[in-house]
């Protein structure tokens, strides 16, 4: 026996959501294998990119609902653990380049740039792509475990939670900014050659990594649901709200919002792995500030304490980010302040609050009669 | 120490602890020559449930309990009041934990040593607080507003799969009658009245069934019906829960008919019935005199 079923979309919208879902996460990837090049409905490839790098960045935006809409916990460092998840991938990927790269080297073209003779330490094992995918969950995992554990012991919050995690992944962007940190400094890995031994820029492979990350989307909104569904969720939103009295009845806010910190932060790892081999490049502009905030705005504009909001909001803030940053290169970051600005002060439940007031509305509108 | 590392423990712990204890082990049971203590038990042997002596609270030199002894029996309804800056909010921090004393003890039953335990534990330990503004989950349901408040497990785990069981069910609509909930069960307590919201704090206090009630003024800004409401409540409470009110409203506090504890620069100036402590001379003075 649940007590809470507070919809926020009916079951007919969620069938049409799940369709327009599976038409994104399976469709557009089998027309891109099976039709032939130039056909009129097969997705281009720059298409294909494009639709699988909102997906990833719309499973940062739900990691992102999980804790700043339920636990209250407004996080703008969640591109660092993204970018962690993207490196640690990144670093298989640039083992599979093997001796294809520049300088024919068994070394990544960085390190032989560098004079490096032999790889650093913690490159060892990152050939194999377990040991990757352990690294994408582990490395993100346990810092987010350590960062987490002291900020909500020592019951850090609010603006001053904000503000420490910016300077954790800016003091993350200068670390990998050097060469001597070993990953390939301000240029990060690009130029990969294969995945799981496979060309990266086959139509199959691209397909493959799109269908992934809407599974990863798909898989990342069920665990939130399920989270924030749960007493678990009732708990964190009883943190939002009124902490000292969760206190007071006998609970620990600690382990809550560990726990769902460290699963946010997870989940934007996966989100980054899967990245990467899409756009075919990381580097340390992905820990950048700006990129943090951004996140922040795309949960904002969906409309936060929804999960489903911040898919939409991920897709609405990209989509008009690819086509503003064609047609007005200089305009798009004012257009992305004033969007923030918009959205805080007109639409403080983003676009998916507009929609269910309006539901509301024309409800209490029909009752009347 | 040993007596803590029990109130300490995990609740799995302490459980298994409890579950070793029950065979034979009555009243009399003994822990490193001392009191037995069951986790989750307070030993009121001597009637006395919360016990304070020369507790003393500064801030940058200012004392706002100075040397604040106090005593309140089991099953007791005191009212504290003072005039403003008494020390009558510091004191409950202090008794919850919030704020730890530079000097003094603090008691809970003959064992608790509530300086030496976190806010949690002495939530858990069976004291109740209800704060000035009410607290309640303003997002969530009254229902789950109760539901939160529930004896229960506490950890996050569990808490994934935990569903409303039976006997809480049972609790939950009980205490909605004592309050007068009812017929709101399934409203979003940010739609409540302000009494309501009261009632509701109180409500998700009792249903843990706490030894001890501090309640933080829980009439300011209450209709005059309202405040009649929640007197008939309390005086329903006294008995088989430890009350304790601070209030200003001495209408109120009239209607409570209970033992009065006049506080005063953090520190106790006059004890007694209502009618006498109006009456005594130094009372009048701090009152009127400013």
């Amino acid at each position: 026996m649940t007590p809470w079923s507070r919809p926020v979309l009916s079951r007919p919208e969620w069938a049409t959501a799940l369709g327009v879902f599976a038409l994104i996460g399976i469709l557009v990837p089998l027309l891109h294998v099976m039709l032939p090049e130039g056909h009129a409905l097969r997705p281009s490839t720059y298409a294909v990119t494009l639709v699988g790098k909102i997906l990833c960045f719309a499973t940062v935006a739900v990691a992102m609902d999980l804790i700043w809409g339920f636990a209250g916990i407004l996080s703008l460092g969640h591109g660092l653990f993204f970018a962690l998840g993207g490196y640690a991938w990144g670093m298989y990927l640039m083992r599979q380049i093997g001796r294809d790269g520049s300088y024919g080297a068994e070394l990544p073209d960085f390190m032989v740039f560098l004079d490096w003779k032999q790889l650093p330490w913690y490159w060892q094992g990152s050939d194999q792509w377990w040991w990757a995918m352990l690294m994408v969950l582990l490395v993100p995992g346990l810092l987010a475990l350590v960062f987490g554990w002291f900020a909500f012991r020592s019951r850090i919050k609010g603006v001053y939670l904000s503000i420490v995690t910016q300077a954790l992944t800016y003091a993350a962007m200068l670390l990998f900014f050097r060469n001597e940190t070993g990953f390939g400094g301000n240029n990060g890995f690009t130029d990969f050659k294969r995945i799981f031994g496979v060309s990266i820029t086959s139509p199959g492979t691209r397909a493959a990594l799109l269908a992934a990350s809407a599974l990863c989307l798909l898989l990342a909104f069920l665990l939130c649901r399920y989270l924030v569904r749960s007493k678990f969720g009732r708990v964190l939103e009883a943190i939002r709200d009124a902490e000292a009295r969760v206190m007071f009845l006998g609970y620990d806010p600690l382990p809550y919002k560990l726990s769902a910190w460290v699963i946010s932060a997870l989940l934007c790892a996966i989100a980054g792995a899967l990245y990467v081999p899409q756009v075919g490049i990381i580097n340390p502009g992905e820990m950048s500030p700006a990129n943090s905030i951004e996140i922040a705005v795309w949960v904002a504009v969906g409309g936060r304490g929804t999960l489903i909001g911040p898919i939409v909001g991920a897709f609405l803030v990209n989509l008009s980010k690819s086509w503003f940053t064609q047609a007005f290169p200089q305009l798009w970051l004012f257009f992305l302040g004033l969007l923030f600005v918009i959205v805080t002060l007109a639409l403080p439940r983003g676009v998916v609050g507009l929609v269910m007031s309006w539901r509301e509305r024309r409800r209490g509108a029909g009752g009347q009669t | 120490m040993s007596e803590f590392h029990g109130r300490m423990a995990r609740p799995g712990e302490a459980q298994a602890l409890r579950d070793d204890l029950q065979p034979g082990s009555g009243e009399g049971g003994s822990m490193s020559g001392g009191h037995l203590v069951v986790p989750g038990q307070i030993d009121v042997s001597h009637k006395v449930i919360l016990y304070l002596e020369g507790v003393t609270v500064s801030f940058d030199g200012f004392k706002a309990l100075n040397d604040l002894s106090l005593s309140i029996d089991n099953g007791e309804m005191r009212a504290i009041i003072g005039p403003n800056g008494a020390g009558k909010t510091t004191m409950m921090d202090v008794i919850t934990g919030k704020t730890r004393p530079d000097a003094g003890k603090v008691f809970l039953g003959q064992t608790l040593d509530l300086t030496r335990m976190s806010e949690p534990e002495i939530a858990r330990s069976g004291i109740g607080r209800k704060f000035q503004k009410p607290s309640v989950f303003e997002q969530a349901s009254v229902l789950e507003n109760l539901w939160l408040a529930c004896e229960g497990e506490k950890g996050w785990l569990r808490s994934l799969r935990e569903r409303i069981a039976p006997g809480q069910a049972r609790r939950i609509d009980e205490v909605m009658e004592t309050v007068g909930l009812t017929d709101s069960r399934d409203r979003m307590a940010g739609s409540l009245s302000h009494g309501q919201k009261q009632w509701l704090e109180i409500g998700m206090l009792l249903i843990q069934e706490p030894k001890l009630l501090l309640l933080d003024e829980p009439v300011a800004g209450l209709s005059d019906e309202e405040t009649e409401k929640t007197a008939v409540l309390l005086r329903q409470l006294a008995g088989k829960h430890s009350v304790v009110v601070v209030e200003h409203d001495m209408h109120f506090v009239e209607r409570l008919g209970c033992r009065v504890t006049v506080l005063h620069q953090g520190h106790v100036l006059a004890e007694g019935d209502l009618a006498t402590v109006q009456a005594d001379a130094r009372v009048i003075e701090v009152y009127l005199g400013r």
